[in-house]
């Protein structure tokens, strides 16, 4: 029994040390949280106002939202809208949309659509795209992405929704074909569920039928 | 043993630069120096974790038994990576979202668990700080070299992106080449990364060469890089 108690001591030990280390993260978890959340909701609502100019809107649009689930359309189980409305009239939804058919994994894209339908805008959240050639389609890199403001269905036509190399009207970057291609189908899938859900879309109010009441 | 603070201080910039010498914690020295402010703010984050854990490390060094203290090291570096990202996450949110993703890789930085057990836990509390620091600054300095070059090679600017640690004043940091400079995509690329370090060390390798074929005898230190502190 002499061997172990050197063994109980280093137990105990880094039983100690595992306290402290998690002490120290919890703490600067409590000091920080809040600010994190902070920090998350402005850059969101940062994002969502460089779409959806705030001057057009008077509601919350962060928590005017609604949950929808249209894994086709927007190639996410589950994704949250939100919805800008201007004395309670609606003016526009921003979707989160998934691409899948990009260079490498999956496009995170937001794309504000207004009633009318006609895009507000577009933007390039998550990718890994090659650098220097799929990421123009960042906006810091290029303005290409601009491209779609004022885009709606018919504005081009079906036909038009491509990228130039197969057809349509989008741009396409040297050396990279296949990110643009993905963006344009992706802005595309996104107009085309905003257009056959629009009344759903701004209907459902609140806490009611389907959505979380967050 | 090294002793004399000088020696520390040569050491971690030059003489021992872990990423240049030892060549350790290339991971997140590859995959983020492609700006040069990637790889200052990569660079500080890592000089901030390796100082705490070296100052900790040492603190406690007689009393934690030879057996465990290498899980120690590691609880004690995993904390200090997680406070220093929740911090970032709070206080610098636009560099956090750039470097996000690497930050938890601190944790896999050899050179921090290595300046643990061969300087901290024998050294004394401030040899182990100036110890820390220098290694730390040194480190920073490689990746801030490297990802200036590689910033400036690959797509032709240098302080991109500097907003996003110093604040809006800093947007017009920025500095082009040539408006219609076309890029070497290679240079920002992962295999850009391997040649850069390599031309970075051959460089390293000539210039003490230089200084040690002035010098009659090898004195134990290169007098350049000792002002800075």
């Amino acid at each position: 029994m002499k061997h172990s108690l050197p063994v109980i001591i280093s137990g105990l030990l880094l039983g100690v040390f595992g306290v402290l280390g998690a002490t120290l993260v919890g703490l600067s978890h409590q000091v920080t949280a809040e600010r994190i959340v902070e920090n998350e909701r402005r850059t969101l609502l940062e994002q969502l106002h460089r779409l959806v100019p705030p001057a057009e809107i008077d509601n919350d649009i962060l928590t005017d939202t609604i949950e929808i689930a249209a894994p086709e359309a927007l190639g996410v189980a589950r994704t949250r809208v939100y919805r800008g409305r201007m004395a309670g009239e609606p003016v526009a939804a921003v979707f989160s949309p998934i691409v899948t058919q990009g260079y490498n994994g999956a496009i995170r894209l937001i794309v504000a659509i207004r009633t009318d339908g006609s895009l507000l805008g577009v933007r390039v959240l998550a990718h890994r795209e090659t650098p220097g050639l799929g990421d123009k389609i960042e906006i810091e890199r290029s303005n290409w992405v601009l491209g779609f403001d004022g885009k709606s269905l018919d504005n081009p036509t079906e036909s038009g929704w491509r990228v130039r190399r197969d057809g349509g009207e989008f741009d396409q970057f040297t050396g990279a074909t296949i990110t643009p291609r993905a963006v344009v189908r992706g802005v595309q899938r996104s107009l085309e569920y905003f257009a056959s859900n629009h009344a759903a879309l701004f209907a459902i109010e609140g806490a009611a039928a389907e959505t979380s009441d967050e | 043993m090294s002793n004399g603070y000088r020696d520390i201080v040569v050491g971690g910039l030059w003489s021992n630069n872990q990423a240049l010498v030892a060549l350790l914690g290339l991971c997140p020295l590859l995959a983020v120096s492609n700006t040069l402010i990637n790889g200052l703010g990569l660079g500080l984050a890592t000089t901030l974790v390796l100082t705490l854990s070296n100052a900790s490390v040492s603190v406690i060094r007689n009393w934690v038994r030879p057996e465990i203290r290498l899980p120690v090291f590691v609880l004690i570096i995993a904390s200090f990576v997680t406070t220093v990202e929740l911090i970032m996450n709070a206080y610098f949110h636009g560099l956090y979202k750039v470097l996000g993703i690497f930050i938890p890789l601190i944790v896999t930085n050899c050179a921090i668990i290595g300046r643990a057990e061969a300087f901290a836990s024998r050294n004394s509390l401030p040899r182990a700080l100036l110890d820390g620091v220098s290694i730390g600054i040194g480190f920073t300095l490689a990746l801030v070299v490297l990802g200036g070059s590689r910033e400036l090679i690959g797509q032709g600017t240098l302080f991109d992106g500097a907003h996003l640690m110093f604040g809006a004043a800093a947007a017009d940091w920025r500095w082009t080449i040539a408006e219609d400079y076309p890029g070497i995509l290679l240079a920002i690329l992962p295999p850009g990364a391997f040649m850069g370090l390599g031309m970075l060390i051959a460089l390293k390798n000539i210039i003490d060469k230089r200084l040690s074929g002035r010098k009659p005898a090898p004195a134990s230190v290169a007098p350049e890089p000792a002002v800075a502190q």
